[in-house]
């Protein structure tokens, strides 16, 4: 029997593979040394070095997001899982599957705050999806094959493993875990028929529908993006996708509203205000896509189909609930519609669309261009004209820039776009570009950028420079921290406070001293030029793009404010935000 | 017609694996998004299977009740949340140890009072008293709300447990 046993870092290594998993992003500390030993005696799973552990989560995410696996991290105890929290944040608010391996002190250590002690599961129970301390070696397979079960199925998220050094080093019996059938978890898929019935029933009804659809399709995988695709075309329904969501329905295709919300387009925020009929499918009618909820679409019967029961009802009343992944539930949608003989009043709905085209001749997108300083919608627009058609695929940081790329980048799939939608991480953006590239080492991989928010990972320059990772990094560089200068200038009559980007590094320079390719573009002439040359540089690329530093992101639902109450660009009055609006984020 | 925002009480029965930081899951969960927790027990009631029962009272609106079972039921080492208070007839329980201090006519009357409660003396010295009652939390309140100027130095409550009628489980 002796002979079977293996070191607990072993099975670590074994499960792992099982998994399908062929790469991991980490970083070495005492605890996981063992693991470390194991990974440098095998060559089935690659190890990417990060920087700093939280980008090593990050770059997970870019993994998985860009590929629909399970991200994999390993990182030690203490502050190597302390560092990772706001990763596995990030990733539980935005339904990110990943699992990530902390190192712990030895069990008969725990609670005698040794050396790089932390109570990693009970810091991290709040910010995963589910968290375990492993404390036999026996249960060190059995609870990683569990992991990534509980990481991808349902609504996908972070799931932390702790695991003491003793454990590690111990010896036991690897036990695969190909079929996982867990006691108390087993999420639903498959919607109730009866309730599907009830949405046909209203679908069929509906004079102004619109389709509101998120993250969650992208979750569920390509049979959910092309049904649901299939199922907007085949009813001639207007949709409207939120920032997570982008790409799960082509942009190309005019049935496509563009991203509502916040900064989402005038034709698809006045749509979901008006329309009598909102189906959302795997979205979660989150604050920044509902302004004033007293406000939010008060006229719509809602039908919500979402894969975690909890988001039915938390925000908004809906009329009809389904529980089910997005896949099966269209599936069937579609099954009945087909079956069905009634269909919408083709007259309502053509004067629904006509109330849309008008709404779109608004042109909400549209800025004043300038021949002297570079706008810098003008230069995501024209980064998009020269990645259009390409094998491309971008991520972002958090803040004005972030909302420029979702309006003017375009994506006609899923699984190219990554920004952090629910926690709004600055510095999510690099890391995660890092992880996008290594899972596709021959894509164009873009993290549009702030010179605020790139600053906040900047370290990882170095990951990119070691595995000579071509990842291109375009700033947007305005001086400020624009998002909050902005709602300085609209809320707290232009008191500046601490957002200006004092001392800010020379980029071009910055990005030599790291062994990258650094390029800088400061006259709208020498634009197109510079996104050229970064386009055909090999290896990584700064791009110090200098911006106006006055621009603002519009269009914009201010804080406490209806759909219906956008303002659409700078020459729109400003209303006094109102008291409950001042409070809100 | 109960208005949307009335808020009302609810006790939710929840069955659980037992294993380290279940609890926690859950009391953190209520903290986490700022729900009631006005009383919660915990303990195993399937040695065999592993499994544990808390019971927690809360209140909230119908919306936060919906969401509180939701959010419950989504946490991975949950087998089972059930509402009892509106899924049926059920019983709820709790018992209290209530220490009381005094001497002569006050010392009687508590025990008089104690009596008519149906408490039972599981401690006495010739100036004290330790309680032991069961019943519904508003019987407990009662009987400890007479104690007050009787003597009244110490309560240890169980908080509510708490069962459906018939023949059914959870």
């Amino acid at each position: 029997m002796a002979t079977d046993q293996i070191t607990g870092a072993a099975c670590v290594i074994r499960a792992l593979v099982d998994q399908g998993v062929d790469v991991v992003f980490g970083y070495p500390g005492g605890a996981v040394l063992p693991i470390y030993d194991e990974l440098f005696q095998q060559n089935a799973l690659r190890h990417i070095l990060v920087r700093h552990e939280q980008a090593a989560v990050h770059a997970a995410e870019g993994y998985a997001r860009s590929t629909g696996k399970v991200g994999a991290v390993l990182v030690t105890s203490g502050p190597g899982a302390t560092n990772a929290v706001t990763g596995l944040t990030d990733a539980l608010m935005d339904s990110i599957p990943l699992v990530c391996l902390t190192g712990q002190v030895p069990t008969h250590m725990i609670g005698n705050d040794a050396f790089q002690e932390a109570d990693t599961t009970g810091i991290t129970r709040p910010c995963t999806k589910h968290n375990y301390l492993v404390k036999k070696v026996e249960d060190v397979s059995r609870v990683i094959h569990e992991a990534f079960y509980v990481a991808r199925s349902g609504r996908p998220g972070p799931v932390v493993v702790d695991l003491p050094k003793d454990i590690l080093q111990a010896k036991t019996v690897y036990r695969n875990g190909a079929a996982v059938k867990h006691r108390s978890y087993n999420p639903r898929v498959k919607g109730d028929m009866k309730r599907i019935e009830q949405a046909i029933e209203l679908i069929a009804k509906a004079k102004r529908p619109l389709f509101y659809c998120g993250g969650g399709i992208i979750n569920s995988g390509p049979k959910a993006t092309q049904l649901l695709t299939e199922f907007v075309r085949m009813t001639g329904f207007p949709i409207t996708l939120t920032l997570m969501g982008l790409g799960a329905f082509p942009a190309a295709d005019p049935h496509f509203l563009g991203m509502l919300g916040m900064h989402g387009t005038y034709e698809a925020n006045l749509a979901m205000h008006d329309c009598d009929v909102m189906i959302n499918i795997g979205a979660r009618f989150d604050d920044r896509v509902t302004g004033r909820l007293a406000a939010f679409s008060p006229g719509s019967k809602k039908i919500h189909v979402d894969i975690d029961p909890s988001s039915i009802n938390k925000n908004v009343a809906v009329d009809v609930s389904i529980v089910g992944d997005a896949a099966h539930v269209l599936e069937d949608m579609i099954k009945l519609w087909k079956a069905r003989q009634a269909r919408p009043e083709q007259k309502a709905i053509a004067s629904w669309w006509k109330q849309i085209e008008e709404w779109r001749g608004r042109e909400s997108l549209r800025f004043r261009n300038s021949d002297s300083i570079i706008k810098p919608q003008h230069a995501i627009k024209r980064l998009y004209e020269a990645i259009k058609g390409r094998d491309y695929y971008i991520t972002t940081e958090v803040g004005q820039h972030q909302m420029w790329a979702a309006q003017h980048i375009r994506f006609e799939e899923p699984k190219r776009w990554m920004t952090s939608g629910g926690l709004g991480t600055m510095g999510y953006g690099l890391p995660a570009a890092i992880g996008a590239q290594i899972a596709h080492p021959d894509s164009l991989v873009i993290d549009v950028a702030g010179e605020a928010s790139i600053l906040m990972n900047i370290q990882e320059l170095s990951t990119a420079a070691q595995y000579a990772l071509p990842v291109k990094i375009f700033i947007v560089n305005n001086q400020w921290m624009g998002m909050v200068r902005q709602w300085q200038e609209l809320l707290h009559g232009g008191r500046y406070s601490e957002s200006y980007s004092a001392s800010l590094p020379d980029f071009v320079k910055l990005a030599e001293a790291f062994g990258a390719t650094g390029l800088r573009a400061e006259k709208p002439a020498e634009l197109d030029e510079v996104i050229r040359l970064m386009i055909e540089t090999k290896g990584p690329v700064v791009v110090d793009c200098r911006v106006d530093q006055t621009e603002n992101c519009f269009p914009m639902i201010p804080s406490g404010a209806a759909h219906n109450e956008m303002l659409l660009g700078p020459e729109d009055e400003v209303k006094p935000v109102s008291e409950e609006g001042m409070v809100l984020v | 017609m109960a208005d949307k925002n009335t808020v009302s009480r609810h006790t939710i029965s929840v069955l659980v694996e037992n294993e380290a930081g279940v609890l926690a899951r859950v009391i953190g969960l209520f903290s986490g998004r700022g729900y009631n927790i006005e009383s919660l027990t915990v303990a195993e009631v399937d040695a065999a299977n592993r499994l544990s029962r808390i019971t927690v009272v809360t209140s909230g609106t119908d919306m936060i009740i919906e969401q509180i079972k939701a959010q419950l039921d989504r946490l991975v080492p949950i087998h089972r949340v059930s509402d009892l208070t509106v899924e049926g007839p059920h019983l709820e329980r709790e018992l209290a140890l209530i220490k009381v201090r005094g001497n002569g006519e006050k010392r009687v009357e508590s025990l008089r009072i104690a009596d008519i409660f149906r408490a039972r003396v599981v401690d006495s010295t010739i100036e004290s008293f330790v309680f032991e009652m069961t019943g519904s939390s508003e019987k407990l309140n009662a009987f400890i709300n007479l104690m007050q100027p009787l003597g009244l130095v110490d309560v240890s409550r169980t908080g509510v447990v708490a069962i459906s009628r018939g023949p059914d489980a959870i």
